[in-house]
């Protein structure tokens, strides 16, 4: 039963996450609207994988496999943004 | 209790490897979509403010809880099939099923009210992007589904065991990423403040 | 020997149509890209015969645009990426690693298909044929009336074909290995496929949302690539090349893998620098990725951006350089024999050096303004792609044409077309570096006429190219039947493939064998075991 109970409080804790990710996108924080977005959907993100997704318990290979990606994501981003942002 | 639930108990290596590299793939396809976000928001602040708000925000909250909610009810299915409880397993699935199905009809209510507002896809870059975002991770939803619908007719011929459930273990690991990429979509396009 | 079945056995169409064997599946890639590459070379032909006068002549400057499309669309997406890893992967990757086959065959029947039906709806389109050339620039290729939608899509099958096979082989290369086989006992030709496949999967589905954006933009006036709209036609180059950069290690590292494989066994001398060889195939994977604003510099892209890509372009040269290095030290002092697999592969040096230290003029800022968009570009591109890739592919097929049909190549003819080839080629593409050098641009019909002697010297060549081609494709289909019967093992490699009959068993290895070594002990056996 441990697990069943793990995954419901992962998802209460991702319902409140939504919660406040929705609060805070009415107050008026400029630049960190966005930031405090992102940080609150990596925390969700990464919930999710480590729970839902059994990360947690991964061998290291598939870890690797798993989060390998992230950094190609991160280089399409940025080497198009070292045009745009400086044309 | 922890080790019980072990990758020892899941699916074999070669299939684990096998879907997250499969992951990477979606990944990057999604990928070239939130590049294109990050430039063009960066380049019109303005223009994603004022359109955002033209959005549903409750919908779409309400449409994350769902989603949420069904990745839960896939997570469930897989412990339950770990343990050889095939019920569990088939009513976790058949609830996923719904829960997507849920998912769908919201975002079909929020589309036709955009278009009943005159709001297209060709209508400016927000609302492009918008379409072809929530477009395409609709089309995973259903591509989700219909494999779901698979593995609820392969469990009703007794096809997984707690020895045996590969595609099972497989197909959520699918749908947590369609998850994935919602919990990133969502304050992306909805929630821009 | 073993009395199993050759994989070859079995006959009809359904053996083959529904065949899991990865050795099968192999084969029908292998006969599907080459069928391409004769009809994207046939096509090459009457380009160059067209340019035999800087006139109009022969057909039409649409049809020329036209014809330089498919040449090249059909060159690069359905020959030179599939060419090595979908056909010579498909069938040597579990053999050389003492494997029955690949993680997922079922999977790798799948992505067949998905190629096959890329390739119907390809051909779908020639009803109303695409003249944008093969990148599919925007906002031409967006407001264009040919079918590119149709092309786009049968690309994306295509795409998703080459994705699944990589995803095959690296889940095959990290689970099926045989007892024994550790990483640094794998053969050289598995890294590089490792190296390739993980740029297959991380790369093509970034062309794949490329061409989904194109076709939203086309049905739905999406305008993430027009100016009109506030889009911004630079980002499709930025996703294009994002993919289309590390492909050209798609189609290189398998190349580089065989030249591995064959350099050591004929010159019978242990590869020198395994692991740099091996660590290089991986460092050219990563970096490929880092380099792809070099495409760039004159659209419009930034400066600042045009230097930081420029100065990481020279990168890639180092891992490169590294291999060519560590060959030339292999052959060093070995026994040399000059069968066809080593001449392909010395040719693979000679002609790869050229088109690689070219490369570097195309990657610096400053001289690529130059020569940017003119033949000295299309002359760096044929001598890596053609000069590399393509002999390299050649030196695989020769090498293991006897393990592949179980009979032995005509050495007589495969040297008469080695040389053809070799010096055709050279007639065909040197004059271009000249010629771009002194300004002509490429993807014209017509040229001004003080250009003419040269390209009348690479029409010439184009023809002494192609009599080699099918003198070898004429020696690879008669020898199917009249070749000498192939031993199992006739160059003495040390390589697993070559431990099992030719044609091997359905099943490859009767017993997985178990691996206590490098497979690169060579001339430490016996001496030179092949006396001269
Ligand atoms: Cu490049």
């Amino acid at each position: 039963m441990a697990y069943y109970k793990s995954y419901v409080m992962v998802w209460i804790a991702l319902i409140v996450l939504t919660g406040a990710t929705v609060g805070v996108s009415f107050l008026n924080l400029g630049l960190w609207n966005a930031a405090v977005a992102l940080v609150i959907a990596s925390t969700k993100a990464t919930l999710v994988g480590l729970y839902f997704m059994h990360l947690r318990h991964e061998i290291k290979l598939v870890i690797g496999f798993a989060l390998f990606p992230l950094l190609f994501l991160a280089l399409i981003i940025i080497g198009t943004l070292s045009d745009t942002m400086t044309r | 209790m922890a080790s019980k639930e072990k990758a020892g108990k899941g699916a074999p290596v070669a299939a684990r490897l096998g879907i997250w590299t499969f992951l990477a793939t979606e990944l990057l396809l999604f990928g070239g979509l939130f590049t294109a976000y990050t430039v063009f928001r960066i380049t019109y602040p303005d223009l994603f403010h004022q359109e955002h708000l033209k959005l549903n925000r409750l919908l779409g909250a309400l449409n994350t809880v769902v989603l949420l909610t069904s990745s839960l009810s896939m997570a469930v299915a897989i412990a339950a099939i770990r343990q050889g409880k095939k019920r569990l397993m088939q009513a976790g699935i058949v609830l996923t099923l719904v829960l997507a199905a849920a998912f769908l009809a919201i975002k079909y209510m929020e589309w036709t009210e955009d278009f009943a507002r005159g709001l297209y896809p060709g209508s400016n870059l927000f609302f492009g992007l918008y379409f072809v975002m929530t477009g395409l991770h609709g089309l995973h939803v259903i591509f989700g589904m219909c494999v779901m619908l698979y593995l609820v007719v392969q469990g009703q011929r007794n096809r997984f065991s707690a020895d045996y459930h590969t595609p099972v273990e497989i197909t959520g690991l699918y749908w947590h990423f369609v998850d994935l990429v919602w919990i990133y979509l969502f304050p992306l396009l909805y929630l821009i403040g | 020997m073993s009395q199993t079945e050759s994989y070859l056995a079995h006959k009809g169409f359904k053996s083959w149509a529904l065949t899991m064997d990865h050795k099968r599946i192999g084969v029908m890639y292998l006969v599907t890209t080459h069928l391409f590459f004769l009809i994207g070379g046939f096509l090459a032909l009457l380009l160059r015969l067209k340019l035999l006068s800087p006139g109009p002549a022969l057909f039409s400057a649409h049809t020329y645009d036209v014809l330089f499309t498919m040449h090249g669309a059909m060159m690069i997406f359905l020959f030179i990426i599939p060419a090595i890893p979908s056909s010579l992967g498909n069938f040597f990757i579990p053999l050389l690693i003492g494997a029955r086959d690949v993680a997922f065959p079922k999977l790798n029947l799948f992505s067949y298909y998905l190629f096959v039906s890329g390739i119907l709806v390809i051909l779908i389109s020639l009803v109303q044929p695409i003249d944008t050339g093969w990148t599919f620039y925007t906002p031409f290729s967006a407001e264009n009336s040919a079918a590119v939608t149709t092309v786009s899509f049968g690309l994306f099958l295509v795409g998703m074909s080459s994705i699944l096979t990589g995803l095959n082989f690296i889940v095959t290369i990290h689970t099926l290995r045989a007892p024994g086989m550790t990483w640094y006992r794998l053969p050289l030709f598995i890294w590089g496929m490792y190296g390739t496949s993980v740029i297959q999967v991380l790369s093509t589905p970034v062309i794949g949302i490329t061409f989904l954006l194109l076709v939203a933009e086309r049905l739905f006036g999406v305008g993430f690539f027009d100016p009109a709209k506030g889009g911004d036609p630079l980002l499709f180059q930025h996703f294009f090349w994002f993919y289309s950069h590390p492909v050209v290690y798609v189609m290189i590292l398998p190349a580089m893998g065989i030249i591995s494989e064959v350099i050591p066994c004929f010159a019978r001398k242990p590869i020198f620098g395994y692991k740099a060889i091996a660590y290089s195939a991986l460092a050219i994977a990563f970096i490929s990725f880092l380099v792809w604003g070099h495409h760039m510099f004159v659209s419009g892209m930034s400066t600042t951006a045009g230097v930081i890509f420029s100065f990481l372009t020279f990168f890639v040269a180092v891992p490169t350089g590294m291999k060519i290095f560590n060959w030339i030290a292999t052959l060093y002092k070995g026994s040399i024999s000059l069968d066809s697999p080593m001449l392909w592969a010395l040719t693979f040096i000679f002609l790869f050096i050229i088109g690689g230290l070219t490369g570097l003029f195309l990657g610096s800022l400053a001289t690529d303004v130059h020569v940017h968009d003119t033949y000295f570009l299309v002359a760096h591109f044929h001598y890596t792609m053609m000069g590399g890739t393509v002999m390299g592919l050649f030196s695989g097929l020769h090498y293991w044409y006897p393990k592949i049909t179980g009979r032995m190549l005509d050495e007589r003819w495969a040297k008469h077309a080695w040389w053809m080839i070799v010096v055709g080629f050279n007639v065909t593409f040197f004059p271009m570096f000249i010629l771009g050098m002194q300004g002509m641009p490429r993807r014209y019909a017509e040229y001004p006429a003080k250009y003419h002697s040269l390209n009348v010297l690479a029409t010439v060549g184009s023809w002494l190219l192609a009599v080699g081609i099918v003198i070898m494709f004429a020696n690879f289909i008669r020898s199917l039947n009249r070749g000498a019967i192939a031993p199992a093992n006739p160059w003495e490699a040390l390589t697993l493939e070559w431990q099992v009959p030719s044609p091997p068993p359905e099943e490859n290895f009767e017993v997985i064998p178990t691996v206590t070594d490098w497979p690169y002990s060579y001339g430490k056996e016996t001496g030179d075991t092949r006396g001269k």
